[in-house]
């Protein structure tokens, strides 16, 4: 093979790696869109992501290989697990359409955008490829320097100054100005009394201490799960998890279980009928 | 192999991303989506550089990476301020631009 | 000599200008102010005509030249004045008859308590008129003519708490419009032909100019005379316009404005003599006008109204006598001279007789009234013969020359013309004999009358707002009333014989209007009698109908004509038909072709891009990720197209 035939082909184990992990590629970018759950889609979108950081390894971009690992699987992806963790983790999106015609408009233009971009690429005779050999004769990550710190100085200053307002812009976004005093414990008691809404210090969650996560409901008296003790976000978001029946499941089958072990009588059932009931 | 198919991959995921921007209504998949349209274009940048034996590309690519992160870092505190005003990170909810 | 010129004019202008802006510390003397200055103005006028006797013939025309008007490159206007012995003649017309009536109106006007602007507004007339006579181009002769205009609208409509005054004002100053966009479009004609609008040029070129053209201006000039002069078919002002003050009617609606058309047609002699077609339709307006104004005069039972028909007749007259060209130029402006005397001495004896008899127009309830205005039944008497030319008074000599010359026209024209003038001179002494014999002669009508029968006509609304409707006591004017009335009968009396006994008057004008004899298919003395034997039939017919028999004091039905010329022979009804419900179709046709057709277009186009942006206004719902797909969409074609041209 001369070594112009060699610029345009690949070796074999380019080829394998690029079909095995191209399909990978495909499929993390297909879940990304396609799960429910914000959360599944960022995990699927890291792994194409790996996918890619590999590819570019593939082509000769060392730098770039680790970059993507470290600051977009690494720092981005977890600032999007993030923010979706602050969101809801567990909420899951519908996936049905609001807007009328918007799906299949979408999946048109997608389509016809797709086999157009496809299309050109094809038309394009791209046959000659150089490779990256004599380019990174020197050390990629050395001639990427030279490059950045020549040729591209002015627009490495001006991502720095962008970076820099980016974080400041995040800042003052997320940031929430006071614009009067906070009131003491001692006027929001007064006021509490004042408007008879809710006097006494709000009860905790948590069931028997057999669950002591914060979204699961402490029960009232008759086993019903009360909402005044779970966090106001949590609530909003609709994420309380009930366990009154699985408490009292839990609690029966372990009477079940001490009366077989020591054939003894139920000590007191009656005390424990009336939330069953209830919780009917 | 020719080394064109990575362009088509990354033609392929572009619009996978562009067509999940258009479909998702939740405002951090949107998200991700526009990232994945990114990397698709670092890829493409990454043959390109791969293409023309010279490191522009990958420089360039580099810079979409800085560029993205500030993007990141800025969408994700209006997302989630947007979430804190009113509950909600779906993007059809700021529907008030029409009559 | 020239500069007192343009004082004759600015005597009443100053005059006006004090007396309207001076307000109320003027009123106890503003009436005084402006007799003086309207006199001042006639002994001016008077210098100027002794200056003007004074030399040849050749020079009697002064030319006094002010500033520049309008100094545009190929458009000069100047105020130029031309004093000639045409304009001198009504000078001394306007100024002489004008100052008798601001005398006579210190007397008329006594009581009301608007006098003074009443001399300001006569002030500011007898500037127009004169400004309009004297004026020495078309342009500043329209400037006196729309200025007369105004003074006859203001003064028609001084007693404007009458609605009947308002709506006569309004409706001279509407139908002088018509007459106005005439003379404009003279005068724009004149200046595409000629090139200029002084007389001098324009009289100059007349030779060079097509027949087309020359006809054009003559009859523009024409409808502007028929609109100032109430010929036919603009005469329907004149009768509401006898609403105004009585001597506003004698100055302005008898003795000098509506006689401008003649002036006009006078004045534009040159044009005329080489437009024959515009010369017979004057003629023809003349004929008819005369007959026209007479028949309704003799329906008439207010004074004023009969009188007002008769004026209209007697510019008929004049009008006929300027449309024959050189044979009746000389007889029209002195039958106008003439007819300004006695005509105006009439009015102010029907002002007269109104003022003693608490301005009770309806002849029906005069009658015997001699023995109690002695003064006013001479005077009016006197004005009486003049008109219906007894012999040897002014009418006399002025009409008879007017109907000589009709005939001296010649042909068939001259026969109908002048067989129209003799019938005109019979009715004229026929219903100058009934408004004669009514208001001085049979039983006195006004005894025994506490209240107005709802038929009488036109009961002046003014005696009303005076309160004034019980029993009249007749009652001769003051001094200051009476002294006009004698000067103008002693002007009646006189003025025809002094002009016409050894042709004083064809000399004195001749150098401005020409003259020739035309060749008369019947003697002078033939047309003498024929006139006599009219004028008695025509009193005589009278005397049979109205002084021989008690006249009723409510007006009989009377006949279909009698009827139709009640109505002033029917001509506000034609307007009415004619121009008013025409105008009502044509702007009702042409607002349903505006609705339907502009605004259908214009409303179809809009309604179009209406329905186009409701639609499109779908496209835009305010979800982000529509707009997305949009630009997407767009992105799309972006590729297209730029794949498409590669290929290409």
């Amino acid at each position: 093979m001369s070594a112009q035939l060699a610029a345009y082909t690949t070796s074999t184990g380019e080829a394998f790696q690029f079909w095995v992990l191209g399909t990978v590629a495909v499929i993390g970018a297909l879940c990304t869109v396609l799960m429910r759950k914000a959360v599944h889609s960022a995990l699927s979108l890291a792994g194409t992501m790996i996918v890619l950081a590999v590819f570019y390894l593939a082509n000769g971009a060392y730098f770039l290989g680790i970059v993507q690992i470290v600051v977009y699987t690494g720092a981005i992806m977890m600032l999007f697990l993030f923010v979706v963790m602050l969101v809801g983790v567990t909420a899951a999106d519908s996936l049905k359409e609001t807007i009328k015609g918007q799906r299949w408009l979408a999946l048109l233009c997608g389509v016809g955008f797709g086999v157009l971009l496809l299309a050109g690429i094809a038309n394009a005779s791209l046959k000659d490829f150089t490779g990256t050999g004599q380019a990174n004769a020197n050390g990629n990550v050395e001639g990427l320097a030279a490059l950045i710190f020549t040729k591209y100085v002015f627009a490495f200053e001006i991502t720095g100054a962008l970076l820099i307002t980016a974080a400041v812009g995040a800042m003052v976004l997320t940031h929430r100005e006071r614009t009067e005093r906070a009131r003491t414990q001692r006027e929001l008691a007064e006021q509490r009394v004042r408007e008879g809404t809710y006097v006494p210090p709000l009860p905790a969650p948590g069931v028997y201490a057999r669950h002591n996560a914060v979204d699961v409901a402490g029960l009232l008296p008759d086993g019903t799960p009360s909402e005044l003790t779970v966090s106001k976000t949590l609530r909003e978001r609709g994420q309380i998890r009930d366990v009154s029946t699985e408490a009292i499941n839990d609690l029966r089958a372990l009477e079940q279980r001490s009366k077989e072990r020591l054939e003894r009588a139920p000590i007191a059932p009656e005390t424990f009928k009336r939330p069953e009931e209830a919780s009917k | 192999m020719n080394p064109v198919n990575y362009l088509y991959l990354a033609g392929l995921l572009f619009t996978i991303g562009a067509t999940g921007v258009l479909i998702r209504r939740n405002a951090i998949v949107v998200f991700m989506c526009v990232e994945l349209m990114l990397n698709a274009c670092n890829l493409a940048f990454v043959t390109f550089s791969r293409l023309h034996g010279n490191l522009d590309g990958q420089v360039i690519a580099f810079f979409t990476m800085v560029v993205a992160a500030a993007e990141v870092v800025v969408g994700l505190a209006i997302i989630v301020s947007l979430f804190r005003a009113r509950h909600s990170a779906s993007v059809d909810d700021a529907s008030l631009m029409k009559l | 000599m020239e500069k007192l010129i343009a004082l004759l004019i600015a005597a009443p202008l100053l005059g006006a200008a004090v007396l309207l802006l001076g307000g109320r510390r003027l009123d106890r003397v503003g009436h005084w102010i402006g007799t003086l200055l309207s006199t001042a103005s006639f002994v001016f006028g008077l210098v100027l005509f002794t200056d003007l006797l004074g030399r040849n013939a050749e020079h009697r025309t002064l030319i006094q030249h002010l500033w520049t008007w309008i100094p545009v490159e190929g458009f000069q206007a100047d105020v130029t004045f031309r004093l000639d012995q045409l304009s001198m003649t009504f000078v001394l017309l306007i100024t002489g008859v004008g100052s008798l009536i601001h005398l006579y109106s210190v007397g008329y006007m006594e009581h009301d308590e608007r006098r003074r602007r009443f001399f300001g507004y006569l002030n500011l007339f007898l500037a127009a008129m004169l400004l309009l006579v004297l004026a020495d181009n078309y342009l500043l002769l329209y400037v006196g003519w729309e200025g007369v205009g105004l003074a006859s609208y203001l003064l028609i409509g001084f007693w404007q708490h009458k609605p009947s005054a308002a709506t006569a004002a309004k409706k001279a100053f509407l139908v002088n419009r018509v007459g106005d966009m005439g003379l404009s479009i003279a005068i724009m004609l004149m200046f595409t032909t000629f090139g200029s609008f002084a007389f001098g040029p324009v009289f100059g070129h007349v030779d060079g100019a097509s027949q087309g053209k020359l006809t054009a201006i003559g009859l523009m000039l024409l409808l502007a005379a028929c609109g100032k002069s109430a010929q036919v078919p603009l005469q329907s002002w004149l009768g509401d316009a006898m609403e105004g003050p009585t001597p506003v009617s004698a100055l302005i609606h008898a003795a000098t404005m509506v006689t401008a058309g003649v002036y006009l047609i006078v004045r534009s002699a040159a044009v005329f003599d080489a437009a024959p077609d515009a010369q017979l339709a004057v003629t023809v307006v003349g004929a008819v006008t005369l007959l026209f104004g007479a028949i309704v005069g003799c329906a008439k039972d207010d004074i004023k109204k009969a009188l007002a028909g008769s004026t209209m007749s007697q510019i008929g007259y004049m009008v006929l006598a300027a449309g024959l060209g050189p044979i009746g130029y000389v007889f029209a402006i002195m039958h106008l001279v003439t007819h300004g005397f006695f005509k105006a001495g009439l009015f102010l004896g029907a002002g007269s007789v109104m003022h003693g008899m608490n301005d009770e127009v309806d002849m029906r309830r005069y009658g015997g009234l001699r023995k109690y205005m002695p003064v006013t039944f001479v005077t009016f008497g006197l004005g009486y013969l003049a008109i219906i030319g007894f012999p040897g008074l002014s009418g006399f000599f002025s009409k008879d020359k007017i109907i000589e010359a009709a005939f001296a026209k010649g042909g068939t024209e001259g026969w109908i013309l002048g067989g129209a003038a003799l019938v005109g001179a019979a009715i004229t002494a026929f219903y100058m004999t009934r408004v004669m014999l009514m208001t001085f002669f049979g039983e006195e009508r006004w005894k025994n009358q506490a209240t107005r029968s709802p038929e009488a006509p036109s009961a002046e609304p003014a005696a009303e707002h005076r309160g004034e409707t019980a029993e009249p006591h007749p009652h001769e004017s003051p001094k200051v009333m009476t002294i006009p009335m004698i000067v103008l009968a002693v002007g009646s009396v006189f003025g025809g014989g002094f002009f016409s006994i050894g042709d004083r008057f064809l000399y004195w004008l001749e150098p401005v209007t020409g003259h020739s004899e035309g060749h008369s298919p019947v003697s002078a003395g033939e047309v003498t009698a024929a006139t006599m034997v009219c004028l008695v039939i025509g009193v005589a017919v009278a005397w049979a109908q109205y002084g021989r028999k008690p006249v009723p004091a409510v007006a009989p039905r009377g006949s279909l004509l009698t009827r139709a010329a009640r109505r002033d022979l029917l001509q506000d009804d034609f307007n009415h038909v004619v121009l008013v419900r025409g105008g009502e179709h044509l702007t009702r046709s042409l607002v349903y072709l505006d609705h339907t057709l502009v605004d259908g277009v214009v409303n179809g186009t809009a309604a179009g891009f209406g329905g186009l942006s409701g639609r499109l206004r779908r496209l835009q719902n305010g979800f982000a990720r529509s707009y997305a797909v949009s630009m997407f969409g767009g992105a799309a074609l972006l590729v297209a197209a730029t794949l498409l041209m590669r290929a290409v």
